[in-house]
């Protein structure tokens, strides 16, 4: 029963969608204000729609009915509660079911907060995003019901897959999804503002939010695949390149330059066309990334069970999107007038200049994901594009986009002046040499990418705080002056102050993991001992242990630091009953330092065990970083332009002076 | 000038082209697809100090048999290699090896040291055969029935509990003649 009132409520939700997609739109056209006003609640009564069904379908995974297909193939009762409420999006239907959900939320949201938008402009803007929320819906009700019944009901349920049972993957996808999602809401004001035919900064303040909004979610989704990759995979590594990773990652790269030339837009009121193209990128490498993931075209570790309707149906669905709004902007976009010019060298010229690197470099990860199906479909050959590839394609993208943020902030708007701005960063130069000269120090081999990547990361966090310093005028005024200036500061300032100081700690974190991580891998005895970096591993023993849902089989470590020992630590390898599955369980201790890792596998006490030791120095710091520039995206978000919406005239002005 | 505003558009397209293309291709067939199918055709040299390799031929002698991939460099391979030497005692089946991009060297001094329960190993040096077997990674270990088709696949080392539930009944239900339950 329950069920079906979900799927009830899908289905109305659809209807809605459809005219909250169809009616506004020709009512904006024609000037029909009473089909203009039915947007927001249309949108509104999505939300509670969908918000009911996704309800339904949490309330048939909490109470364990088998008789629910989607349940019964996905959970089981030896599950632990929390596995069984996020285990609602850890299969196909459930995370279609989430991704809706989502889109509902950020519909409401804007019907709510656009109040302040021309009446047009709002309707065409939520008008598009029903238009979204129409073809997923009709996904899901067509080809992939997370109602259907199945009889007779098992007894027990296929249950998730244990991989999945794992809080960091409790929480990925909605993350991720509030990010995904999240671009659809600039990619609506973009073909929106196609439609009008009127780009401007004011477009631009409120476009900003929604993207910096999702920008942050998504960093932070990556984020926790990451940090999930590197402690449940147990092969040590945060990263694979691999095809669903890359999904994730295309749209964080354009979202990241979208978040930077809506800057431009919004203060210089040029570079608009681009912008929009941005827009319209960000969201469409969403759709593809989902596409890829479920339509089976590319193998992948993680990607999801597929369906070839489903392929077909994303790919017309993928077709009409990007399709449509790609049309529309070769129609539209040359008639959009830029009004700023700008010599190169100026704030707007390096952030043009990241916009580049940025969308090379999502393009090079685009054409390294599609190019093993590309070939398969010319000479049938398989092949895997590895890391090799997209690190030497990468590396020397992101080095002098690196360089160049510290420099950036230093320009002035419209015409720069590149020997001043260096003249500030002198400090930074002298950080980079410090950095050189403790990279070789340390450093045997003298590789040229770990001096890079200190080098780079050393210019960036000094350059950065001189930039800040400069704002405050640390040091060149009283310190009364200094802590008037910081308070006064707009939040947008602070935000990319320590989004960028982020960066620098990500930098950092790469550049030291990887150029002294320590591992080794033997077979290993109780009592034997392993020299790992400048620790040591003793292998204590191992011993079973039982969970809720699955047997382990769990190993004792001591790590000993000159003779001493500093922890214990507990790796092990579970058993799960239902779905009958093996898992690795790493035990890592993290530090600031380094993290200590331990993996076991296969033996047995005759034999010994096939074990691997790690020490890895500010691996954390990855993690860490992502989370410090995701931070700095919420600061910039707090900023009080954002907050009033469409700040009146003088606030504006006020605002800008500030800067 | 105009022009410039289709290119993202014809860009698209092609990737829409693509996609489409890629759809009507299965990348997940290439394991499963072995499963049922005859081995490949393959002839391999011995290794060092041995009298004989391994071909197709000798895996279709109307009795059933477990084909190892193996490299003296792996180290869950050394884990696995007591149970291979405890399935050699049993005598079900003979015991074939690939082995799998090896110095021979490394690998006469690996079978010395702790055993050699295979009837006949052939050298991979290049690794190309192990490809045409579809190998991932070392080890895996297939089970061949009487007549060279491929009757389960094993990816990883094997455990004690493998071994009682899945190859051995296998091997018992194959030497029967009967149709086996044993999920692969």
């Amino acid at each position: 029963m329950i069920a079906e009132l979900g799927h009830i409520a899908l289905i109305l939700a659809l209807t809605l969608a459809l005219v909250q997609g169809i009616l506004p739109m020709i009512g904006a056209a024609r000037g029909i204000g009473n089909w203009i006003a039915l947007a927001p609640p249309a949108a509104l009564g999505q939300a509670v729609l969908v918000a009911f069904a996704f309800g339904c379908l949490m309330y048939a995974h909490v109470t364990s009915d088998f008789s629910v297909l989607n349940v019964a193939e996905n959970s089981n009762t030896l599950k632990p509660m929390l596995y069984k409420i996020t285990g609602v999006w850890g299969n196909h239907e459930g995370s279609l079911m989430l991704w809706i959900f989502i889109l509902a939320i950020f519909g409401a949201a804007m019907a709510i907060f656009s109040r302040n938008l021309p009446a047009t402009l709002r309707a065409r803007v939520l008008s598009v995003q029903g238009l979204i929320g129409v073809g997923f819906i009709a996904f899901i009700l067509f080809t992939s019901n997370p109602f259907a019944r199945v009889l007779p009901p098992p007894m027990e349920g296929r249950g998730l897959n244990p991989l999945l049972q794992d809080p960091g993957l409790a929480f990925h996808p909605p993350f991720l999804y509030l990010g995904y999602v999240g671009f659809s809401v600039a990619f609506a004001f973009a073909v929106a503002a196609l439609i009008e035919g009127r780009v401007d900064s004011a477009w631009a303040r409120w476009v900003r939010p929604w993207t910096l909004a999702a920008w942050c979610f998504l960093t932070i989704g990556i984020a926790l695949g990451s940090w999930w990759a590197y402690y449940e995979l147990g092969w040590g590594g945060w990263w694979y390149w691999d095809p669903v990773e890359n999904a994730s990652f295309m749209p964080w790269l354009a979202g990241t330059a979208l978040l930077h030339s809506a800057i431009v837009v919004e203060k210089r009121d040029t570079l608009k066309s681009w912008t929009i193209l941005l827009a319209i990128l960000t969201f469409s490498l969403s759709l593809l990334g989902t596409f890829l993931v479920r339509s089976g075209v590319i193998n992948s570790v993680h990607a999801f069970a597929t369906d070839p309707t489903r392929g077909v149906f994303i790919l017309i669905f993928l077709s009409i999107v990007v399709g449509g709004s790609l049309t529309l902007y070769a129609v539209r976009a040359p008639a959009l007038q830029a009004v700023g010019v700008f010599a190169p060298i100026s704030r707007e010229g390096a952030l043009l200049l990241n916009n580049l690197l940025l969308t090379v470099a999502a393009a090079a990860v685009l054409l390294g994901t599609l190019y093993p199906m590309a070939l398969d479909a010319l000479t049938g050959d398989k092949v895997s594009v590895g890391p090799q590839y997209f690190n030497t394609i990468f590396i020397p993208l992101m080095a002098p986009l690196l360089a160049a943020v510290a420099i950036g902030p230093m320009l002035a708007w419209k015409r720069g002046d590149l020997a001043a701005a260096l003249r500030q960063l002198v400090p930074a130069a002298i950080a980079v040499a410090v950095a050189f000269a403790i990279g070789l120090l340390l450093l045997d081999g003298r590789s040229f990418m770990t001096l890079l990547g200190l080098g780079l990361a050393a210019w960036l966090a000094i350059g950065t705080l001189c930039e800040w310093a400069l704002r405050v005028k640390l040091f060149a005024a009283p310190a009364a002056e200094t802590l008037r200036r910081a308070k006064g500061l707009p939040r947008s300032a602070w935000g990319m102050t320590v989004a960028h100081l982020g960066v620098a700690v990500v930098v950092l974190g790469i550049t030291v993991s990887q150029t002294w991580q320590v591992e080794v891998q033997q077979v290993m005895k109780p009592g034997d001992v392993a020299k790992v970096g400048p620790v040591e591993y003793r292998f204590l023993d191992v011993s079973p242990v039982k969970g809720p849902n699955y047997t382990a089989r769990q190993g004792r470590f001591e790590v000993l630091r000159d003779g001493e020992v500093i922890r214990e630590m507990f790796p092990a390898q579970r058993r799960y009953q239902q779905p009958p599955m093996e898992t690795t369980e790493a035990a890592i201790r993290p530090s600031p330092i380094a993290d200590l890792y331990a993996v076991i596998g296969e033996g047995d006490a005759d034999r010994g065990w096939a074990v691997r030791l790690y020490w890895k120095p500010m691996v954390s710091l990855i993690w860490l970083g992502a989370l410090i520039m995701a931070f700095g995206g919420f600061l910039s978000l707090s900023d009080r332009r954002y907050r009033v919406g469409a700040p009146a005239r003088k606030r504006v002005t006020a605002a800008a002076a500030a800067e | 000038m105009r022009l410039t505003y289709l290119i993202p558009l014809l860009l698209f397209v092609l990737i829409g082209i693509g996609l489409a293309v890629g759809l009507t291709l299965k990348p997940r067939e290439i394991p499963s697809a072995l499963i049922g199918k005859p081995v490949p055709e393959f002839q391999l040299p011995p290794i060092q100090g041995h009298e004989k390799g391994l071909a197709t031929t000798d895996l279709k002698q109307g009795a059933p048999s477990v084909v190892n991939v193996f490299a003296s460099w792996c180290v869950p391979c050394r884990v696995e290699h007591p149970l291979f030497m405890a399935l050699r005692r049993d005598g079900l089946a003979p015991i074939y090896a690939i082995n799998y991009k090896d110095k021979p060297a490394d690998v006469a001094k690996w079978l010395d040291q702790l055993g050699d329960p295979f009837t006949q190993i052939g050298a991979d040096l290049d690794g190309r055969v192990s490809i045409d077997w579809g190998v991932y990674g070392v080890p895996e270990t297939f089970i061949i029935d009487g007549q060279g088709r491929i009757a389960c696949k094993h990816v990883g080392p094997l455990t004690d509990w493998d071994l009682d539930n899945k190859i051995r009944p296998l091997l018992r239900d194959l030497k029967a003649g009967r149709k086996s339950d044993v999920k692969c």
